[in-house]
């Protein structure tokens, strides 16, 4: 697609253009009704240019809004999504290196059937397995808990197979030549191949993390103490409110809030994140 | 240091395939040990099986008087150079060096004065601090190597060094290992399919072919005198001239040409008549005739390869530059140049230099 064709030039741009307009209206949406009072909102279509009370709106949703509607404050729910993110990218990075570790580099029996049972899972997200998952969570007695709320999301294969697909580039020669220098298979796996998997791991953080924190249905399945509710879970009831306005504003202002942590994860770690997708070092 | 002993060894794969067919070879303390043959013919699976990363079948392995069959690569006391480098990329020149030593448990001030040496043994110190990627193919190859001496293990074992090096460099690198290993003295293995490398390099050759040894011996040794046909066509370049020939009394005849063979003939009947392109040469007036219709030639500069029909069969004969060659040459090989072998098995019969037997007095003189 080297050749300058005008035409082309210019409908590819509006294609382009047509799709960003598409993802970025309703975010500016919710930034200018942000920045708007309630009886604005109410009074009429949505204005499309910013309003006076930014400063008003944010403040309050920092500071008592939450509180005023039987929910723990806003600081609160995004410690929660921030601990229950963090817990599951971590939890899940952990697992799945470890047993792409295993299924690659130790001969021991089943190992292919693991390695199938482990790929199958991919094919069931929570969503699907949702009322079992739920009813072992129950009888376990996990629920309203921080293991309720991780440990099924951290079960899942995405990451397994992608560090396998990996540890199989990585030539044969790495390990015997580890082997021959009297590093055993947990000393190659510290010394060698954790470092060679940084970039990897780095993009999976980012991934991982913005799938954590955007969780709604099983937070909202398995906690019903306000004290573990995440921030998702905090929009929703804000706007089921039984009689009275829907503070709108301050739903926004919430709203433009929860979505700045993975706007700047994927900011400051694109360098590491599109490395890690794109190249293999060796 | 140490010898290596490697007794009836054998590597079978599931399935009853036999990679390796029961190889013995000793290994003197000091020697330089060159494995070689077609790829396939077993000579990295055998290597591998001294280093430990393979396991052995049948057979024993001693290094140093210890068997060392069931030992860990690591507690063989050995080192191996990969063809592909095997450089951990994450690491630093110097880390790379000092990791097989760290694992020992190595005090810090030995690893540094160990690293420094082999450093400036192979000339890499002003790399230390930058990782493999920054390095050119030679200078990773130095790296291997320098991975390998600063262990000062009984044995290096090399799998291939220099098939990623482009010629020139190769032809350069193997002289450096060549004097690095006479340096040191320290008991080598070397893997190469390159019978030019393994010529220049070896104290003693080992001709492998299918897993078995086709011949044990110094390179001039398996040159003047191959065990087989095998041998006779894989080393050397150009290959030997094998052509079929009939003995009857004690007249050698290889196609239209009767060659008298003064002595007893060693046998009689179809044998299999070796000739090196090199032993070649114009007849004079008198001379027993071999004539030969030239086909092609390449000029190699220093020496040019006549390839030609004597009779139905394919000759090359290597002759000097300042010749004029026409369509057809009347060449002649003295006698005791002349190998035979047999018909049916392809193994040498008798005459010329005998094959050496003694596998220990081979390995110090040639150079």
């Amino acid at each position: 697609m080297v050749e300058n064709r005008p035409f082309l030039t210019f409908l590819t741009h509006a294609f382009l253009i047509l799709g960003f307009a598409v993802v970025a209206l309703p975010v500016y949406v919710a930034i200018i009704a942000s920045t708007h009072d309630i009886s604005t909102l109410m009074s009429g279509p949505v204005p499309l240019l910013p309003g006076s009370h930014f400063i008003e709106n944010y403040t309050q949703i920092l500071t008592s809004a939450s509180a005023a509607n039987g929910l723990p404050n806003y600081s609160h729910m995004a410690l929660n999504s921030l601990i229950m993110a963090l817990v599951i990218t971590i939890g899940k990075i952990a697992i799945s290196i470890i047993s792409a570790f295993a299924i690659v580099y130790f001969r021991f029996p089943l190992r292919q059937l693991a390695f199938w049972i482990i790929f199958v899972t991919l094919m069931l997200p929570v969503e699907v397995r949702i009322m079992p998952t739920y009813k072992i969570v129950a009888d376990l007695g996990m629920l309203n808990s921080w293991a309720g709320l991780t440990i099924p999301l951290i079960a899942s294969a995405t990451a397994t197979f992608l560090f396998r697909q990996f540890f199989m580039t990585v030539p044969d020669e790495m390990l015997e030549a580890a082997r021959v220098d009297g590093a055993g298979p947990m000393k190659f796996f510290r010394d060698i191949l954790l470092p060679l998997s940084r970039t990897n791991i780095g993009a999976l953080s980012v991934i991982l993390f913005i799938y954590g924190w955007v969780q709604y249905l099983w937070p909202l399945l398995v906690t019903t103490d306000p004290g573990y509710y995440t921030l998702m879970m905090g929009m929703k009831r804000m706007v089921t409110v039984q009689d009275g306005v829907i503070q709108w504003q301050l739903v926004m202002a919430g709203s433009v809030l929860a979505m700045l942590p993975p706007i700047l994860i994927v900011i400051f770690m694109q360098r590491l994140f599109i490395r890690g997708l794109t190249e293999t070092e060796k | 240091m140490a010898g290596i002993k490697i007794a009836g060894v054998s590597k079978i794969y599931a399935g009853g395939v036999k990679a390796v067919n029961s190889v013995s070879i000793d290994i003197a303390d000091g020697e330089f040990i060159v494995l070689v043959g077609p790829s396939g013919c077993g000579k990295s699976t055998l290597l591998r099986m001294v280093a430990g990363l393979e396991a052995i079948s049948e057979g024993e392995v001693s290094i140093g008087g210890k068997v060392v069959n069931r030992m860990e690569p690591a507690e063989r006391d050995i080192a191996m150079v990969f063809q592909n480098y095997a450089l951990y990329p994450h690491m630093t020149v110097y880390q790379n060096l000092a990791y097989g030593l760290k694992n020992r448990g190595t005090p810090k001030a030995e690893i540094d004065a160990r690293v420094a040496e082999a450093a400036r043994m192979l000339e890499i110190t002003q790399y230390l601090e930058r990782k493999p990627r920054a390095l050119s193919g030679g200078q990773r190859q130095r790296v291997a190597m320098g991975r390998a001496i600063v262990r000062k293990p009984a044995a290096f074992l090399f799998d291939e060094p220099l098939s990623n090096l482009d010629a020139k460099l190769r032809v350069s690198m193997r002289g450096e290992i060549k004097r690095l290993q006479r340096r040191l003295g320290t008991t080598s293995i070397y893997v190469t399919h390159d019978q030019l490398e393994a010529m220049t390099l070896a104290d003693r050759l080992v001709v492998l072919n299918g897993g078995r040894i086709e011949q044990i011996g110094s390179p001039l040794e398996v040159y003047h005198a191959p065990a087989s046909t095998f041998v006779a066509s894989f080393i050397g370049s150009p290959a030997m001239n094998l052509v079929a020939g009939e003995i009857h009394g004690n007249r050698l005849a290889i196609g239209p040409a009767l060659i008298d063979l003064a002595g007893a003939p060693p046998a009689s009947g179809a044998v299999t008549v070796g000739l090196r392109a090199e032993d070649l040469r114009l007849a004079h007036e008198g001379e027993t005739v071999l004539p030969m219709t030239v086909d092609y030639v390449e000029e190699l500069g220093a020496q040019r390869l006549v390839h030609g029909l004597v009779g139905d069969q394919m000759l090359t004969a290597s002759m000097p530059t300042d010749m004029v060659i026409g369509e057809s040459l009347s060449l002649t090989i003295d006698q005791d140049r002349l190998h035979f072998f047999s018909a049916s098995d392809g193994k040498r019969i008798g005459s010329g230099t005998n094959v050496a037997t003694d596998k220990t007095t081979a390995a110090v003189e040639t150079a």
